[in-house]
């Protein structure tokens, strides 16, 4: 099991999940850090990711749209804040508009990464995702996130039901 | 069914341990406010006031049991605070599930 602990604060509007890999924190980095490797993580599968700019340094952007089963394409972009490969960064994750400009509009939230080798091969990683404010989640919970997302879930689960390493 | 409920109440209630811990205790709704109150180094007025922003939240209820009023968790009211976390959980659920998938396709890169 891949995701080993959630915990949701609700009074601090914080989401926690830890993750374990079988592999070195430098390779787990790469996935953040290698603009090819993020793309083909960060969106489902019904909303693919490509990525624009990348920026992975304190002060830098990181530019992203995703294409939707109708053509369409939201943008999004981070403002990295925080960056210690292979261990840590820090970015608020925000919302652009069609032009690539922020929009002032959608809430950014703050999102924590923590990567760490615990022995035995394998990598922990943490990521926290704070809201600003309750307004803020409630926003972000009403772009239909949630249906989305539980389209993707069908799908990865039946990506996961032909592959032949899960099926092992 | 929608359930209609404030949520910046809700999220407000919640901002307090004595009222987290009401809101835990009264999941069995086997207590009235005075049995409530015995639990805190407090007065039963400061209880009383503590149930009644729950109540106002929607968190908690009452309910008459013969002579007494039990105070019960509304769970439905629970559940919609955390449901905004929720989707939260799942996006990165997945994300991470994906991010697996790439790391065991690509045993190689790894000693890379």
């Amino acid at each position: 099991m891949t995701v080993i602990a959630i915990r949701k604060d609700p009074h601090s509007r914080t989401m926690t999940l830890e993750a374990e890999f079988e592999a070195s924190p430098e390779r787990v980095w790469q996935l953040w850090a290698d603009p090819r490797q993020l793309e083909r993580w960060w969106g489902p599968p019904t909303y693919p990711a490509t990525v624009d700019a990348h920026d992975l340094r304190p002060g830098g952007r990181v530019e992203y749209h995703m294409t939707g089963p109708e053509g369409d394409q939201p943008r999004g972009f981070w403002d990295v804040e925080e960056v210690e490969p292979p261990n840590r960064i820090v970015f608020q994750d925000g919302f652009a508009n069609e032009d690539g400009t922020p929009s002032t509009e959608l809430p950014m939230t703050t999102a924590r990464v923590a990567i760490q080798a615990i022995g035995g091969g394998k990598t922990r990683m943490s990521i926290e995702s704070e809201f600003p404010t309750v307004e803020a989640m409630e926003q972000l919970a009403a772009m239909g996130m949630e249906e989305g997302l539980r389209q993707a879930v069908g799908q990865i689960d039946s990506i996961l039901a032909e592959d032949p390493v899960g099926a092992r | 069914m929608q359930i209609a409920l404030d949520h910046d109440r809700i999220f407000g209630a919640l901002g307090d341990a004595t009222r987290r811990d009401i809101v835990r205790r009264a999941i069995d709704g086997t207590e009235g406010v005075a049995e409530l109150a015995a639990h805190y180094p407090m007065s039963f007025a400061a209880v009383q006031k503590h149930v009644a922003i729950l109540e106002r939240a929607g968190l908690v209820s009452k309910h008459r049991n013969g002579r007494q009023k039990l105070v019960r968790t509304n769970i439905a009211g629970l559940r919609v605070a955390r449901r905004l976390l929720d989707q939260y959980e799942e996006l990165w659920r997945e994300r991470v599930e994906r991010m697996h998938q790439l790391i065991s396709d690509s045993p190689k890169e790894a000693d890379r």
